[in-house]
């Protein structure tokens, strides 16, 4: 079956790969691209853990083709820290133990900040309803809720008790 | 109330876990996420039928489609007899695990995997999955407990002949297992009773529902050397079943475990491994496989569902004089539902002189279960603590004062055998007395609800090794797989026991090549037994420490002490000395005797029994029925918590499994024994948006036999959710419901039937 060619910025930098057309970003991503950072745990777009924020927008990357992400920009877990330097929403997970396994937190972590850039002073409800695309079965959601407001607080300049 | 030991410098504290970057920045490698030069993807063949008679299987046209390395059908494995084994979390049977990998000569589940390929790409295997021909001779089937039960019911196992009823049965049935426990007389104690209760429950099985998919990667060397890499609770596990399952012996088995994404006893057993195995044996390639999701609902193992009922007698005032219980669980389509514990756990809370508890493991058409949290003890649970609740309301006595009332004390004689020793189940009720979840007056429309939970916890083999490296940092390796932050723990025990901070201990989970036998991350037992050797290895490198230091000062090694992360001469007699730390004297051990390393081995006993309580208010939508959680409190006797953010973490995320299965979440079978919900969109476990914050109150009664009073703290929280949330429904609407999932359906049903 013939590859199609596609190009698109990931993290920052110009790539280009080959893909079938029938496989999803997510497969690029992780077979192709070698980005494993994004995780299949449902692959029909209900669990999350393949989040990642295409062209501004939270999306599932299992629930994109490959072909689409011609042209796009994309940002994935791998993209979300500065060099040595944890992203604040990173930091604020680890500080407040918002993770167990850890394997739902690439994506809860993508969604994090897609909200956070779309609205920095979320609700504790609106973080809620943010988040509720992004399965987690370790946590009960109490500490990444407290992560995520701690990092809006954190990334809106104040300090929260 | 909190254990306070202000000698402690780091446990009890929340440092960031040692593997916390690679989690939050995606360098974390999951089974799935590694690849090997010249990979194969493997993927498994599965019926579609719920019961049949596999009369042929035709592989010639896969195999010859190009792309195709290797099929492999239940002929490729030795057909293995009859044996239990004891290295996952409960019992199983060799033969009923590889005719779970790999059906023989009937297929007992929609799902039951029957033959496997390995083919250069994805898409290639799955042609080739499309190309096998599988003759099936359809079967009548049973889904339901009680069905399986009856006597017309079509039979699963024809060599299955009821255990524990006498005479031996003549004919087969699909009940494995009677068991009964009695204490006392239950029927002459019902006679003395003022006030009876009865009622009957039904629970559904729910999954486990990791979010990472079963996933291996496998090599098969042409010497017999085989390498796996995949996820599991424990790496020791996967090397014992898969070598059993192949045949071989253990030495020529290397597992790598690759970080686990969840578990909760779903990953206690294999699916894949041996088949991976064989596969690449055939192929003479490295094989990947990993589940889809529809995989793991409809062929790895959920807990049981099951019929219950419960008959409790108490006096006036309160006191409960017998207690009564039938179980039916089920056990998916191999012996081996977690009957016992359910048997034991239901009144395991209680003082009760006369009880009477007969349980029963029926096989029917679902996949096997598998262990999940407690096993076996949320599904009695819900049913004694609903029926609790309503002796207090026949009573008029407050429910935590009724529980109070019956509670188990150090020294209360069990139904099923052991007394309670060093429990904390009076200081759980007395901390929910104190809490102002407990006294804060309910909004109109609100019901409150309180359950209890009672979980063993388990010690069991262990290995540990500490290595102080030739700076004085320190490398901690176990082989207990990290599923929820035990690394940071461990790693701080560690740290306590050498005097140094958190930060210089870098906690490893080695391979099974590595380290020294280990029993599977489960059973609650890793922060207790995997912790204890961790901390006996760290005691023996404090001893080396001291008596290089003695040698270094010439002094006898009883005149050295260790503190702080140094040796120091004790007391003036010793000599005055500069203190010598462990980075002075890492550095000097290549003259004082060489490495400092320590490894313990050890079979921890001891393991603080837990108990919990859970406060859960709620409302209830008339039109909808739906159910909203508006405030929930879980309180648990912990022993002593090392990290307290993951202790909490481990009761909150128990408290959201169990609201999940109290509220949604179910499997859900077509006529034909199909499971109609294979996904997260139809099997709903809970999002963020369905709970609200949990708080976690870490109640401290530490245990004796672990060197920091650690107990277990993983399971307990999942037992009580289910009645708690069952109790507030009725105190917000009057509405018993006695059948899980209190969906909405359900409860406007229930509803309607009130009028």
């Amino acid at each position: 079956m013939a590859k199609t060619y596609v190009s698109a910025t990931i993290n920052g930098e110009s790539s280009e790969f080959l893909c079938e057309t029938q496989q999803t970003l997510l497969d690029v991503l992780r077979d192709v691209v070698g980005l494993t950072g994004s995780k299949e745990g449902c692959a029909s777009g209900d669990c999350g853990a393949c989040s990642v924020i295409l062209d501004g927008r939270l999306v599932c990357s299992c629930l994109v083709l490959g072909v689409e992400a011609e042209g796009t920009t994309i940002t994935t877990i791998e993209g979300i820290a500065q060099g040595d330097k944890l992203h604040p929403v990173q930091q604020k997970f680890l500080e407040h133990a918002a993770l167990q396994c850890g394997f739902c937190t690439p994506g809860l972590i993508v969604a994090t900040k897609a909200l956070l850039d779309e609205n920095p002073n979320p609700t504790e409800t609106e973080a809620r309803y943010w988040l509720a695309g992004n399965l987690c079965r370790c946590t009960g959601y109490d500490k990444v809720i407290r992560a995520v407001m701690d990092a809006a607080a954190e990334l809106r300049g104040e300090t929260v008790g | 109330m909190n254990y306070v030991d202000s000698s402690l410098k780091v446990v009890g504290t929340r440092p960031i876990r040692p593997d916390g970057a690679d989690k939050v920045t995606g360098r974390a490698v999951f089974a799935a996420d590694t690849r090997a030069p010249g990979m194969l993807w493997g993927k498994i063949l599965r019926s579609p039928h719920a019961h049949a008679r596999i009369v042929s299987i035709d592989t010639s046209k896969a195999e010859a489609l190009p792309g195709v390395h290797g099929v492999v059908t239940a002929a490729d494995f030795p057909d293995i007899p009859s044996e239990e084994a004891f290295v996952g979390e409960g019992p199983m049977n060799f033969r009923d695990l590889a005719l779970n990998c790999m059906a023989r000569t009937k297929v007992l589940y929609e799902g039951h995997a029957l033959a496997a390929v390995a083919a250069s790409t994805q898409a290639i295997a799955d042609q080739a999955l499309a190309l096998i021909e599988v003759n099936y001779e359809v079967l009548p089937h049973v889904i339901e407990v009680e069905a399986a039960m009856a006597d017309d019911a079509p039979i699963l196992h024809d060599d299955m002949f009821t255990a524990g009823v006498t005479p031996k049965p003549t004919k087969p049935s699909n009940i494995a297992k009677v068991v009964t426990f009695k204490k006392g007389d239950a029927e002459a104690g019902f006679k003395e009773a003022e006030v009876i209760v009865e009622g009957t429950y039904t629970t559904q099985p729910v999954h486990q529902a990791y979010i990472e998919p079963h996933a291996c990667l496998a090599t098969y060397s042409p010497d017999g050397q085989i390498q796996i890499h995949s996820s599991s609770q424990g790496h020791f596990m996967v090397r014992a079943y898969t070598a059993k399952l192949l045949g071989v012996n253990l030495s020529n088995i290397r597992v790598n475990p690759a970080e686990i994404g969840g578990g909760f006893g779903g990953k206690t057993l294999v699916y894949l491994e041996p088949v991976a195995v064989m596969l690449s044996k055939k192929s003479g390639r490295t094989v990947k496989m990993q589940m889809t999701r529809e995989d793991v609902f409809r062929a790895s193992g959920p807990t049981s569902g099951a019929w219950m009922s419960v008959k409790i007698g108490a006096k006036k005032d309160g006191t409960i004089v017998a207690a009564k219980q039938v179980l039916k669980y089920q056990a998916g389509a191999f012996a081996g539902s977690p009957i016992g514990p359910g048997c034991m756990c239901g009144f395991a809370m209680y003082d009760l002189p006369n009880v009477d508890v007969v349980g029963y493991d029926v096989v029917s058409n679902r996949p096997k279960v598998a262990a999940y949290r407690a096993p076996g003890a949320p599904i009695t649970s819900f049913a004694v603590e609903s029926l609790m609740d309503d002796l207090a309301t026949k009573l008029g006595i407050d429910p935590l004062t009724l529980r109070v009332k019956n509670a188990a004390k150090n020294g209360t004689k069990t139904h099923y055998g052991p007394t309670h020793q060093n429990i904390g189940f009076t200081a759980v009720l007395d901390a929910v007395k104190a809490h102002p979840h407990w006294k804060t007056p309910l909004k109109e429309g609100q019901g409150r609800g309180l359950a209890t939970g009672f979980w063993f916890n388990i010690g069991g083999e262990s290995s540990a090794s500490v290595h102080v490296n030739e700076d004085g940092s320190v490398t901690a390796a176990t082989g207990s797989p990290d599923i929820g932050g035990s690394r940071a723990s461990i790693g701080m025990m560690v740290a306590e026991v050498l005097g140094v901070p958190a930060t210089t201990v870098r906690t490893i989970v080695a391979d099974t090549a590595s380290i020294g036998f280990t029993h599977v991350t489960g059973g609650s037992r890793v922060t207790f037994a995997t912790g204890m050797a961790a901390t006996q290895a760290a005691e023996k490198v404090v001893e080396d420490l001291k008596r290089r230091a003695a040698q270094t000062w010439d002094i006898p090694v009883e005149a050295v002490e260790w503190k702080d992360g140094a040796a120091y001469p004790a007391g003036s007699n010793a000599g005055a000395f500069e203190p010598l730390d462990l980075a002075t004297l890492a550095l000097k051990a290549a003259r004082t005797g060489g490495p400092l390393i320590a490894e313990v081995s050890l079979n921890a006993q001891g393991a603080g029994p837990g108990f919990g309580a859970h406060i859960c208010d709620v409302t209830v939508d008339k039109e909808t029925g739906h159910v909203t959680i508006d405030r929930y409190t879980a309180i648990q006797d912990v022993g002593k918590a090392i990290h307290p953010s993951y202790v909490e973490g481990q009761i909150q995320g128990g408290a959201a499994q169990g609201i999940g299965w109290a509220l949604n979440e179910e499997y859900i079978y077509n006529a034909k024994g199909q499971m109609e919900n294979p996904g997260f969109l139809d099997y709903r476990v809970p999002v963020a948006s369905d709970v609200p914050m949990i708080e976690a109150v870490l109640v401290e009664v530490p245990n004796p036999r672990h060197p920091f009073g650690a107990r277990g703290v993983g399971e307990v929280p999942i037992i009580p959710p289910m009645a708690a949330i069952a109790n507030a429904i009725r105190g917000a609407t009057g509405l018993r419901m006695v059948d899980l999932p209190m969906s909405p359906p359900k409860v406007r049903a229930a509803f309607d039937a009130a009028g």
